[in-house]
């Protein structure tokens, strides 16, 4: 089968796990821009780390006919330096005019504050300005549910931005609902200690139908699977689902949803 | 074993998973016990994650559908006041009443 990994942290992996993803059917991703495990010193460092994105990953990608994107984004837990926040936020635009570049993300909260918020704020405004897709991250665990609903308000309050052009990524079944019902689409994360599991990813398939939701692995330095996605589609075919529906989830969503930016074509 | 193309009823969800969760609801008794055997335990027995955890199975126990959202539920932030900061704040797991 083929598979689009909408949210994958190639920057973190191995060559052969590019491989191991192009022998089994995934031969496209999109990596979005994130909390490096440590607090960057300066804008320097996130200025090669978009570098690396926007130019270092698409090649390594390629030597493998795997089709590589990125988004540009400050991640929420390194938001709260609003000095550090504004340097690199002036730096943005330069690599989001990449040819790979398709959208800002991965941006969001952590744990809800102040100096998150308003940096999401600057961030969901230039999205406006540039007409950008947008990738929400959602906080962990205890922070979700109040992250989510925070985050749903902002950018209903901005006219401009319309929520089919918006994916609010780690949904879990406490809020995947009020995601929905507000026309975002959703994303579901197979991270195995912290997030989802192919199972209960199925799962909310079943409760809450095909539409508008996408997959990933989220694949990063920590526990987690680059082929995850695909195993997931394989916990969706074993309980008899269609194989037009598995087609329709893991690979026509994630390429409706990104093929909103013209940049992207899928491998 | 559903065949392809076929939804699958109760009985063969039972079967496909029943063995695989068994090793789960044993992974959740293990850790009980071992946190009851080590040094300390009355000790975290009284931690907030501790206490949720315990809300949590008495609501697996419940037979109300929706358990796993109810489970998110109780481990949440209920809060919508923003946080003035998040400087040395990271997750645990559990809300811890707003005590951080």
């Amino acid at each position: 089968m083929r598979a689009i990994d909408p949210h994958i942290h190639m920057v973190s992996r191995t060559t052969d796990d590019y491989l191991q993803m192009a022998v089994s059917g995934i031969h496209t991703v999109t990596e979005p821009a994130f909390w490096a495990g440590f607090d960057r010193s300066s804008v320097a460092g996130f200025r090669d780390y978009f570098h690396h994105l926007t130019v270092t990953e698409p090649a390594r990608a390629a030597r493998f006919g795997i089709r590589h994107y990125c988004w540009i984004g400050l991640n929420s837990k390194e938001a709260e330096d609003i000095a550090l926040a504004g340097d690199v936020l002036a730096i943005m635009p330069e690599f989001l005019d990449a040819p790979t570049a398709i959208g800002i993300g991965e941006v969001g909260l952590n744990k809800n504050s102040r100096n998150e918020i308003k940096t999401l704020e600057i961030q969901l405004d230039l999205a406006v300005r540039r007409n950008e897709l947008i990738m929400i991250h959602t906080p962990h665990m205890e922070d979700k549910l109040k992250g989510t609903r925070i985050i749903i308000d902002m950018i209903l309050s901005e006219p401009k931005i319309d929520p089919s052009r918006v994916l609010i990524d780690h949904a879990e079944e406490h809020t995947i609902k009020m995601i929905k019902d507000n026309g975002f689409w959703f994303g579901l994360t197979l991270y195995p200690n912290s997030k989802g599991s192919p199972e209960r990813a199925i799962d909310a398939v079943e409760i809450y139908g095909t539409d508008r939701i996408c997959i990933n692995s989220s694949a990063d330095w920590s526990v987690s699977d680059p082929l995850s996605v695909l195993k997931c589609a394989n916990e969706m075919r074993r309980r008899g689902h269609p194989e037009e529906a598995i087609n329709k989830v893991f690979y026509e969503n994630p390429n409706s949803f990104l093929g909103q930016c013209p940049k992207f074509q899928t491998g | 074993m559903a065949l392809p193309y076929r939804t699958m009823n109760a009985e063969e969800i039972l079967e496909l998973y029943f063995v695989e969760n068994r090793s789960r609801l044993l992974d959740i008794a293990s850790f009980l016990d071992r946190l009851d055997r080590y040094e300390g335990a009355n000790s975290a027995r009284t931690d907030y994650r501790y206490a949720s955890f315990m809300q949590a199975v008495e609501l697996l126990k419940s037979g109300l559908p929706g358990r796993t959202a109810a489970i998110q539920n109780l481990f949440s932030d209920p809060t919508t006041e923003p946080l003035e900061s998040a400087v040395g704040l990271k997750a645990s797991g559990a809300w811890d009443g707003g005590l951080k």
